[in-house]
């Protein structure tokens, strides 16, 4: 595989205008340097917002397959993420929320097929 | 920003730094799984080596890889591209006070590199933007070093997937890390009643909402959970006071 082979404008235009989007949706807010603040109501209802981001993206990804939920309890990704979630709050310990979560997929997702 | 002395000089930067190593792996796993999609699907090495540079959001890379591959117009991709990151508009929102103090291009590069990771730890770790100048340069620099090694872990690992596409199997869902990752932070912040109702009601919200097109059901789940949880808060407070 060459380096540039297959490399079009086309495509470089295209992620181009994805940079774009990426600055313009991180940055939305910071672009003004007017002053001007939330009222407060608003600004205590955004405190929900990182762990409702969290759940949003999360749980469908646990407990769907295929955009359906899930119709069998024997699947290694909810079980995965069970076994992370009660390392996590049995140590704390996010990176080892991730190697336990991942020794629980593997088999069951490689050996058992689910 | 993390190439800045005053922030990378700062002991907050090693602090922000630490606080996001144990995720790293996870950001580390996506990252890899990305860069292998990006040239499995058919993109150069130079195309998918941009893509990582310059776009560096994960999911709008993922969302645009069949729509460039199917040849679709430019402004679909755009667009869905955009609905896919409509959540970081939110999270620039509650950012705002925290970064106002800084210079518009700072800001704005503050805000390109933030992530959902760098975001939720970021306001995990300050509750509160600051009005006192010395303690804002340490929310600052400590954002910095938090996006900093995000940014360095999502980097390297893309270059490996992008480099070993062929011989990484995809098959053995190593990707899952990051969803792992995830869930470790969602424990993390799962520390009072109201929050974890906030979780339960944006978790029911995203996976009713699943068929909506262009991930609305994300920036969806988080409007209805932020609303709702706000809604039961004032209710709760109202409440108490009657009873006092």
């Amino acid at each position: 595989m060459s380096f540039f082979e297959g490399t079009d404008l086309w495509t470089l235009a295209v992620i181009v205008g994805l940079t774009g989007v990426t600055i313009l949706t991180r940055s939305f807010f910071f672009f003004s340097s007017e002053e001007w603040a939330l009222p407060d109501w608003a600004q205590r209802g955004l405190q929900y917002a990182p762990i409702a981001a969290m759940a949003a993206v999360v749980l469908p990804e646990i407990l769907m397959q295929q955009g359906e939920f899930l119709h069998t309890w024997m699947d290694a990704r909810w079980m995965g993420a069970a076994v992370g979630a009660a390392v996590y709050f049995w140590r704390r310990n996010v990176l080892l929320t991730i190697v336990v979560g991942m020794l629980t997929f593997l088999p069951l997702h490689l050996l058992a097929g689910w | 920003m993390f190439f800045k002395a005053e922030n990378y000089r700062h002991p907050a930067f090693m602090e922000g730094l630490r606080d996001l190593a144990p995720q790293a792996p996870g950001v580390a796993a996506w990252g890899l799984m990305t860069g292998v999609a990006m040239v499995n699907s058919g993109m150069s090495v130079f195309e998918a080596i941009a893509m990582t540079l310059f776009v560096y959001a994960g999911s709008s890379q993922l969302a645009a890889l069949p729509l460039i591959v199917a040849g679709a117009p430019v402004w679909v991709i755009l667009a869905t591209g955009f609905c896919v990151n409509l959540r970081f508009m939110v999270f620039s929102l509650h950012l705002r006070p925290y970064l106002m103090h800084l210079p518009r291009l700072e800001r704005m590069v503050h805000g390109y590199l933030t992530t959902d990771i760098s975001y939720v730890l970021f306001t995990r770790r300050f509750a509160k933007p600051s009005e006192d100048p010395a303690e804002q340069m340490t929310q600052a620099a400590s954002l910095a070093g938090n996006t900093f090694i995000v940014w360095a872990s999502w980097m390297v690992a893309s270059f490996f997937g992008i480099f070993l596409a062929k011989i990484i199997p995809t098959s053995w869902g190593l990707g899952f890390a990051g969803t792992l990752c995830l869930v470790g932070i969602l424990c993390s912040l799962a520390s009072t009643r109201m929050r974890i109702f906030a979780a339960a009601v944006a978790a029911a919200t995203a996976i009713m909402a699943y068929h909506l097109p262009l991930k609305f059901n994300i920036v969806l789940a988080i409007g209805v959970a932020v609303v709702l949880s706000m809604s039961l808060e004032r209710f709760q407070t109202k409440r108490a006071g009657e009873a006092a």
